[in-house]
């Protein structure tokens, strides 16, 4: 396959009248995937904290997820029983090893099941731990691992998802600038989801549906600061 | 795919009495249009991301070379193959051998234009391998044995009924007295039907939106959930991806995303934006063992340097043929290969060859309408002008369309004369059609008197009638 490789490259610099041996253009390249300069923000998501995550909030719900606010990690398991009983649904949810999520009391809900590990197709709710939200547009980012599996996401009818109000970003590239933080420059976690509302599908006459392949229902609790 | 792009006329004129596809195309004019304006102008920064988004692959396609060797370099850091493909036919055969390398009998699919354009199906089919396509839109099509009609809703010229006769005709494991008459119960049967495929399937197939060479990602951007079950259930994740989808960086393909769903289907955010890179970790529960790319180039280096270099900057996002009146008429399939509306008439030549695809580059009324509303800023309109000079340098235009370029050159390269030949074609126009005002038939014009009427010039050339006023004011 490297004759493919050089084939191809080959191609494109006697296109563009390039040298594979530029050393300006070359250090151009490094330059600017080391630095990974940003484009301009929209004004929309730079916010002090308060009012980012009333716009989370307003621009989750415009996409048809559900948000509850509560104000502590502990107040969290009291929420998502809340959760199943509206829906009718069993009280029974799986989720990952994150740690934030094994603090928290779930002994206090008597009747409630935890399952651990990635998700089975019969698994009616999920819930994972976000690695942040972005308020410009409602949306949650989630990273692959043990702590919350990439499959939670996507196998339930409903995905209940956990976010720390101090991890709601204004913007996608401050989102960007943690994961880096966490896993270094240039290295990704297998996954990461960017995920905007429940799942749907227009293919049918241009006519909108939830749920289509992925989860019917979103619902995010948002851990308050305090 | 088998090209029908020579028989674009004849397409076109088919598409134009399809009374159920001209009821499905009521949909892209309808929908389309406002929710783009509606989303593009709830975002004040819209054209200053637009304009850099347009620098961001500007600047990439000028070291495309090196940065593809960056990306490379990634994937393969973090545990992935890529594979090199110079031709479709290069594609297709590796992606063959990894199915039989990992003796792969199904495979899933999540929505890919590029497994299109290699013709993945039909020839993984030939060779024992059976493809699921995931997406809602693609599996209907696959059900009926038909090609996309759009790049990004796939069975827009479908409608409900034919769906649901296809479902009945397909899926008689099921009650055949069920319900199917809202669409909700139709996209039930799919979910319920497509979710035992994700699990028997032993290799997921997916295109890429993007493929950052910061860190050796790809990405894919959809709505409904399909392509993350396609790639994260089966033991190997294969992406298809042609070379000009990358982007250097996280921060620039974040930028980029701005502008593609608004521009797309006016959400500010499509619900599933996802990154992969390389296979899963030791550590990981879930996600592929192994995790291939394959890199297709099928004529693309070719357009670098070239005046069609600006095509390259295309995301995909299918703006240029939901506001083109020319696609609103005849719909994606009368074009003939994988690539519609405004994006394809400049695509099709550049890959296929301008011999096949001429009709495309012609098949426009230069409204502009593609250019003004591409997230790219790619001059769609002067590349198909490019692809008809061509055709013409190349003689390929029909013998009476190059006479009477040719006769009217000569006139117009001389303007006395053109103004005094105007001035009697007019004044003789002018009086045959006083009566009736208009034209049911005239000769030579036959193409244009034969769907309407042409309208009686009212007997003075507009550079008369301008003179004539100038000179009263």
């Amino acid at each position: 396959m490297s004759d493919a490789r050089s084939a191809i490259l080959a191609k494109m610099r006697s296109a563009m009248g390039r040298k594979a041996d530029d050393v300006e253009r070359k250090a151009a390249v490094a330059d600017r995937l080391q630095r990974s300069p940003r484009g301009p923000l929209p004004a929309r998501g730079q916010l002090p904290e308060s009012e980012r995550t009333a716009l989370f909030q307003k621009m989750a719900e415009a996409v048809q997820a559900s948000v509850v606010r509560v104000a502590s990690r502990a107040d969290v398991p009291d929420a998502i029983s809340a959760y199943l009983k509206s829906k009718n649904l069993p009280a029974t949810v799986r989720m990952g090893e994150d740690a934030r999520l094994a603090e928290m009391p779930w002994s206090a809900q008597k009747h409630m099941e935890i399952l651990k590990g990635r998700a089975e197709n019969a698994d009616l709710a999920t819930v994972s731990h976000a690695l942040g939200g972005v308020a410009e547009t409602g949306t949650l980012m989630l990273v692959s691992g043990p702590d919350n599996p990439t499959t939670l996401n996507f196998l339930p009818e409903h995905h209940i998802v956990v976010l720390e109000e101090a991890d709601i970003a204004g913007d996608y590239e401050s989102v960007w600038a943690r994961i880096r933080e966490r896993f270094g420059k240039g290295i990704m976690p297998r996954t990461v989801n960017m995920i905007t509302g429940p799942s749907r599908s227009a293919d049918i006459e241009q006519t909108l549906l939830l749920g289509a392949h992925g989860p019917r229902a979103l619902h995010i609790v948002i851990v308050d600061k305090g | 795919m088998q090209i029908t792009s020579p028989g674009f006329k004849e397409n076109a004129r088919t598409a134009l009495d399809d009374a159920p596809l001209q009821r499905a195309l009521g949909n892209v004019r309808k929908g389309f249009i406002e929710k783009r304006a509606k989303a593009a102008a709830a975002l004040p920064e819209f054209d200053v991301l637009r304009d850099n988004a347009r620098d961001i692959k500007d600047h990439v396609l000028a070291h495309l070379d090196l940065y593809l060797e960056a990306y490379a370099e990634k994937v393969e850091a973090a545990g992935g193959h890529v594979h090199w493909a110079e031709t479709a036919e290069d594609a297709r055969r590796i992606i063959l051998e990894i199915c039989r390398d990992k003796s792969a009998r199904t495979v899933t699919k999540g929505k890919s234009m590029i497994t299109e354009e290699i013709g993945l199906n039909d020839f993984l089919e030939e060779h024992a391998v059976a493809p699921v396509e995931t997406d809602l839109g693609e599996y209907i099509i696959q059900l009926r044995g038909e090609h996309p009609s759009h790049i990004i809703a796939p069975a827009v010229h479908v409608n409900k009924d034919q769906v649901e006769a296809d479902f009945r005709r397909v899926h008689t494991h099921l009650d055949p007295a069920r319900n199917l008459e809202e669409p909700t119960t139709l996209l039930s049967e799919a979910r319920g039907v497509l979710r035992e495929k994700y699990f028997e399937a032993d290799i997921g197939i997916t295109g890429a939106n993007f493929l950052i060479a910061e860190t050796g990602t790809s990405v894919i951007v959809t709505n409904e959930g399909n392509g993350d079950l396609t790639q994260n259930l089966p033991k190997t994740h294969v992406v298809v991806a042609s070379i000009e989808k990358i982007v250097p960086t996280l921060d620039d393909v974040s930028q980029i995303l701005r502008v593609l769903a608004r521009s797309a289907t006016g959400q500010d955010m499509s619900v599933y934006t996802t990154f992969s890179t390389g296979p899963k970790r030791d550590i990981d529960p879930d996600g592929p063992e192994d995790y291939h790319v394959v890199l297709l180039d099928n004529g693309r280096s070719a357009m670098l340097g070239s005046e069609f270099q600006d095509m390259l900057r295309c995301i995909r996002c299918g703006a240029c043929m939901n506001h083109c009146p020319v696609y609103h008429a005849v719909g994606g399939h009368a074009y003939g290969w994988v690539y519609p509306g405004p994006m394809g008439a400049v695509l099709t030549p550049s890959l296929m060859g301008v011999d096949k695809s001429g009709h495309l580059p012609n098949a426009s009324t230069f409204c502009g309408r593609c250019e003004s509303v591409c997230p790219m800023r790619i001059p769609l309109p002067k590349m198909m002008r490019h692809w008809r000079e061509r055709e013409f340098s190349r003689n390929l235009t029909p013998a009476t369309a190059r006479y009477g370029l040719g006769a009217w050159a000569f006139f117009a390269k001389r303007p006395a004369l053109y103004q005094a030949a105007t001035r009697v074609a007019m004044a003789v126009l002018g009086r045959l059609g006083r009566s009736k005002g208009r034209f049911s038939a005239m000769p030579l014009a036959g193409g244009w008197t034969k769907y309407r009427d042409l309208p009686a010039p009212e007997g003075e050339t507009f550079q008369a009638q301008w003179a004539k006023r100038r000179k009263a004011a």
